[in-house]
């Protein structure tokens, strides 16, 4: 017998529960109920992240509201004020034994070649709540089986149970209704429309979530069985979400990534990358060993760590001017640490930024006032969206975000270089054209009574023309309910100028309005904070008023950023470059000054666990261990704290990134001050505020990490928005990202390398029309160049705008970049020039 | 055959326009698809998908609910013989063997010519008049073997009932002027319908004890 423990006495609905007298949240439902209260009620199609449907009957419980007592399923059923339920009555366990009976009736009961046996739902109920034995001698419901559902998903619809969960997620969590209860009747089955497959950016959810065998994720398809698993927490890091997961590995190889419910993050939802490119650290062109250039040869050859070591610390003893260093997102907070400080703090050199030109200014996110994801979801709050498609770059936001939009009620202004996948559900959408967003800032902030000394410059007539806009977002932004607002940066021909502008706007508008920054990049609030950008060093504190008694010593000038860094080495500014798992070959938005760069430098270090095309050029490649092969820390974009865990080993000969700096620097004559992790953890508890009440060990182990303080003191001085140059053309370039592209993580997955697809220009219908354009392609000139490119008609695409996602195969978008604050494309259709 | 016609269209959006959300009229368009073809193609469901702005996936759910709705093009004549119990006592199940022999298919085929598709169907709630059967759901009554043949026969030839071939709902399609519509016109239009506005008043229901 199971006995209900009951919780603190809440205010709420008194119920009784196996004759114990509880009390209900108001409005709580009685599964729900029974939970917290410590009463297991066995269930399929409830989630108690979706909405209750009461569709496989597994949970009827005995409930009397005063009329006699019935069978009801508890998923659908608030509790009412002196309800009394039975869990384990006669009547109670003859449906369970009924509905498990029906629900097996069709069910091949293939277990033993099945990848959920062991972890299944359906067997455990079965075992537990089922009658042991059936009545049904008649043929099961046969299907082919299993069919591709997607490039990711299979589905075997013999083992299917019907609960509705997968379908659900797709239509109501995810908002891509491309599987649906198809032919329902006796031959009822989930499907999806012919040559539509289930290419949701979220389908291994569904996976994750079926309650039975029927949908396997092809990545992990009789790779292990569930007892043979070893499992431990981590984080996600392929986007800085920082979604909680489960790491799973069989004999030493992680195996399969699942969400961990986190109330604060991720809700238990993951993208698919977040999902499967674990197999780039399993299965890509891991850098195994330190390798040295052979001066003769030109080739990399394999060395012994302190023989590379000892390269690379001749090359660190030049003047500090001359040394710099990009990338650092990817690392641990340790990693970035222990860079920063060897960098900063013992070579002395302050040319060093992890971001690639493009996100947004360093100064920018660090002065910014951080909303947590709880923060912005809140009922009844306003988000105003700056920046790109939140479901290309940072998925699992997206998720919460859309949640919060369509069930939540919370308003949605967006300012998005296109439309987006919320675009339908927001209150507010402008049709922003690049290097406009600081001038539709303006004009609502003005609206809203904001006292500033400029006027609106709109000299096209776009602002003006949606001036019923402009009034309907001032008037939610008028301080009454909480803001938060999400900045990102929608557009990589365009300057960021633009984009910090308008956050200057609003942050005149409001002190308390709130700010998250949609950067895309793993742990690039992690190398943020850490001071792997130019002007500051750790904790957000700018170089000049640095105080840090453990650092040998700060920079005393100040550094390049990543663009400036790539001019000065091709122009022969920079003799040493340290890469720090950048590949900016790919990355970088001017490949060619990146070639002239690496050409240019006297030596070029990377510092990477993936081979890059980058890392092919490099003087000295020294191996660092990655995802799921390290402990350490890793900062989301709230600036939540959340541990990174171990579960492999690194490959041969691979280190953690902490320790490559720490030995550089004995190499130097210098310690860095730490030898183990917990060392390192120490003097950052020592040297930085935030960090101060940090408790490493048990960190995020039972809650959803700390938010980290990281509120500045300093305030930036925001003056008036840039305008954007006059039209040259008929378009403007909107370049923007996708969630599936060439990137080193995808194209190292064998399960993702193929999602990418092709290139093509995204342009308006109208303006397709007005322009006579047809066939599938168009003719873009740039300069004296003109390329052809194939065409897509795009209502998300706002008019005269141009928009064509970079790092695809087919066209390299990045050469039609060429403006400094906006890039005019001309477009001709195909054929003319 | 395939996505609906430049006709069709616009009969679709005048559809699309009678109901407050576009979804709401994917069964009638789902009956403009059938009727184009015979039959709801695979490219049809997109088009409609698109047309009211669901997937497809979407609007395969819908259609497949309902077993009159083909998804595989049909004969010509869709012939329904009921084997239900009044049909049954009175030689439902014989007629079904003799038209199967006569046809020269199974239930659920269709002759080569594609003139002819034959199922058996549970009652057509026309049991008095047992044993029957539908073409394009046109009842015939009373039918014995040589009936089944003169039947075929003349279908084959004059078609002497003027049965429309299958798909075909009606030969006028409903046009509802503005003045007459139940409910608004579109989602967009928010003004009252003329015919709400011209109703009689509604008389007070009388206190009982006044």
């Amino acid at each position: 017998m199971t006995t209900a423990e009951p919780t603190e006495a809440v205010t709420g609905v008194p119920f009784t529960l196996n004759g114990t007298e509880l009390v209900a949240e108001e409005g709580e439902l009685l599964i729900d109920a029974c939970d917290r209260n410590g009463v297991h009620i066995p269930r399929f199609c409830y989630h108690n992240r979706m909405k209750p449907v009461g569709m496989c009957r597994m949970c009827l419980v005995e409930v009397d509201t005063g009329r006699g007592k019935a069978l009801q399923p508890s998923c659908m059923l608030p509790v009412t004020p002196e309800m009394k339920v039975e869990t384990e009555s006669e009547a109670t366990k003859k449906a369970q034994d009924g509905v498990l009976e029906l629900l097996l009736a069709n069910h091949p009961l293939d277990c033993p070649v099945c990848d959920k046996g062991g972890e299944c739902p359906l067997q455990d109920n079965a075992y537990a709540f089922g009658p042991g034995e059936t009545r049904f001698v008649e043929e099961k419901r046969h299907f082919k089986k299993p069919i591709p559902i997607s490039d990711l998903v299979k589905l075997d619809r013999e083992r299917c149970i019907l609960c509705d969960r997968c379908t659900r997620f797709a239509s109501d969590v995810a908002g891509d209704p491309l599987i649906h209860f198809i032919d329902r009747g006796s031959q009822t089955q989930v499907n999806t429309f012919p040559d539509h497959p289930f290419s949701s950016y979220f389908s291994g959810n569904t996976v994750q979530i079926c309650p039975v065998g029927a949908l396997t994720a092809e990545p992990y398809r009789f790779k292990a069985r569930p007892w043979d698993l070893e499992a431990v927490e981590s984080t996600a890091t392929v986007d800085s979400t920082g979604a909680r997961v489960v790491l799973q590995s069989s004999q030493n190889e992680i195996v399969r990534v699942l969400g961990v419910d986190s109330d604060a993050v991720n809700w238990s939802w993951l993208s698919d990358k977040e999902r499967f490119s674990y197999e780039a650290t399993a299965k890509g062109d891991r850098i195994e060993q330190p390798l040295v250039k052979n001066e003769e040869t030109g080739m990399l050859e394999a060395t012994r760590w302190n023989n590379a070591a000892k390269k690379v610390g001749a090359a660190l003893r030049v003047e500090p001017d001359r040394i710099a260093a990009v990338g650092g997102a990817r690392m641990p907070l340790e990693g970035q640490y222990a860079w920063a400080k060897l960098l900063k703090g013992v070579v002395g050199t302050d040319h060093v930024d992890a971001q690639l030109d493009d996100g947004l200014p360093g100064p920018l996110v660090l002065g910014l006032p951080r909303a947590t994801i709880n923060d912005a979801c809140k009922p009844g709050g306003v988000v105003v969206t700056i920046g790109a498609d939140l479901k290309e770059e940072l998925p699992t936001l997206f998720l919460r975000l859309r949640h919060a939009v369509v069930e939540d009620g919370v308003k949605l202004i967006e300012l998005t270089s296109t439309a987006t996948h919320l675009s339908d559900f927001a209150t507010v959408r402008f049709d922003v054209t690049p290097g406009s967003v600081g001038q539709f800032a303006t004009a609502i902030a003005k609206q809203a009574g904001a006292d500033l000394d400029f006027d609106v410059a709109d000299e096209s007539g776009l602002v003006e023309a949606q001036a019923d806009k402009v009034a309907a977002a001032a008037a939610l932004l008028d301080g009454s309910v909480p803001v938060t607002i999400i900045v990102g940066r929608g557009n990589l021909a365009e300057s960021p100028r633009f984009t910090s502008d308008a956050v200057g706007i609003f942050r005149r508008l409001n002190d308390d309005f709130q700010f998250m920054p949609a950067l895309r990049r793993g742990n690039i609030n992690g190398a943020l904070e850490m001071g792997l950008v130019p002007g500051f060093t750790p904790g957000g504190v700018q170089r000049e008023s640095a105080q840090l008694d453990t650092w040998p010593d700060v920079p005393d000038f100040d550094g390049m950023d990543t663009k400036e860094i790539f001019r000065a080495a091709a122009e022969g500014r920079i003799d040493t470059l340290l890469l720090l798992a950048a590949n900016p070959l790919q990355d970088f938005l001017d490949e060619d000054l990146v070639r002239r760069a690496l050409a240019n430098v006297k030596t070029v270090i990377a510092v990477d666990g993936i081979s890059t095309e980058t890392t092919d050029l490099a003087d000295v490649v020294l191996p660092a261990a990655l995802f799921g092969e390290v402990d350490g820390t890793f900062v989301n974009l709230e600036g939540r704290l959340s541990p990174l865990r171990a579960k492999v080993t690194p490959p041969s000969q691979a280190r953690p990134d902490w320790m490559i700096p720490a030995e550089l620097a004995i190499v130097l004559g210098v310690e860095l001050g730490f030898t183990t992790i917990d060392e390192l953890h120490s003097e950052l508890s020592e040297v930085l505020p935030s960090f101060a009440d940090i408790d490493w060990d048990t960190l995020g182990s039972s809650d959803d990490g700390p938010v980290l303080k990281l509120n500045r003191s300093w305030n930036i001085e925001f003056g008036k928005p840039a305008a954007a140059p006059p039209a040259t053309s008929a378009f403007r370039l909107v370049a923007t990202r996708k969630l599936w592209d060439q990137g080193t993580m995808v194209q190292e997955s064998p399960s993702l390398a193929s999602l990418p697809s092709e290139a093509a220009i995204h342009l308006n219908p109208d303006d397709i029309e007005r322009h006579g354009f047809v066939g599938d392609s168009v003719t873009v000139r740039i300069g004296d160049q003109t390329h052809t490119i194939p065409l897509t008609s795009d209502v998300r695409v706002n008019p005269t705008t141009a928009s064509i996602p970079v790092c695809l195969p087919g066209f390299d978008a990045r050469t039609l970049i060429t403006g400094r604050s906006t890039t005019a494309v001309e477009i001709r259709p195909n054929g003319t020039t | 055959m395939s996505r609906l016609t430049p006709e069709n269209v616009e009969v679709a959006k005048e559809i699309i326009a009678r109901y407050p959300r576009p979804k709401s009229a994917l069964i009638p368009l789902l009956h403009l698809a059938q009727e184009q073809d015979g039959y709801v193609a695979d490219d049809a469901m997109e088009h409609l998908a698109e047309l009211v702005g669901i997937t497809p996936a979407e609007v395969l759910g819908t259609c497949s609910f309902y077993e009159m709705f083909k998804r595989e093009p049909v004969g010509k004549y869709m012939i329904n013989v009921c084997t239900n119990i009044s049909c049954q006592l009175l030689g439902g199940e014989e007629l079904l063997h003799h038209a199967e022999k006569t046809l020269g298919i199974r239930p659920g085929g269709t002759t080569d010519d594609g003139l002819f598709t034959l199922e058996d169907v549970e009652c057509i709630a026309a049991c008095t008049e047992a044993p029957c059967l539908q073409v394009n759901y046109r009842y015939k009554y009373k039918l014995d073997n040589a009936d089944f043949d003169a039947m075929i026969e003349d279908l084959r030839t004059t078609n002497k009932d003027n049965i429309p071939p299958h798909g075909t709902l009606a030969e006028q399609r409903q046009h509802i002027p503005a003045d007459k519509l139940a409910g608004i016109g579109s989602p967009e239009d928010t003004t009252t319908p003329e015919w709400f506005s011209k109703r009689l008043p509604v008389e007070e229901p009388k206190e009982e004890n006044a």
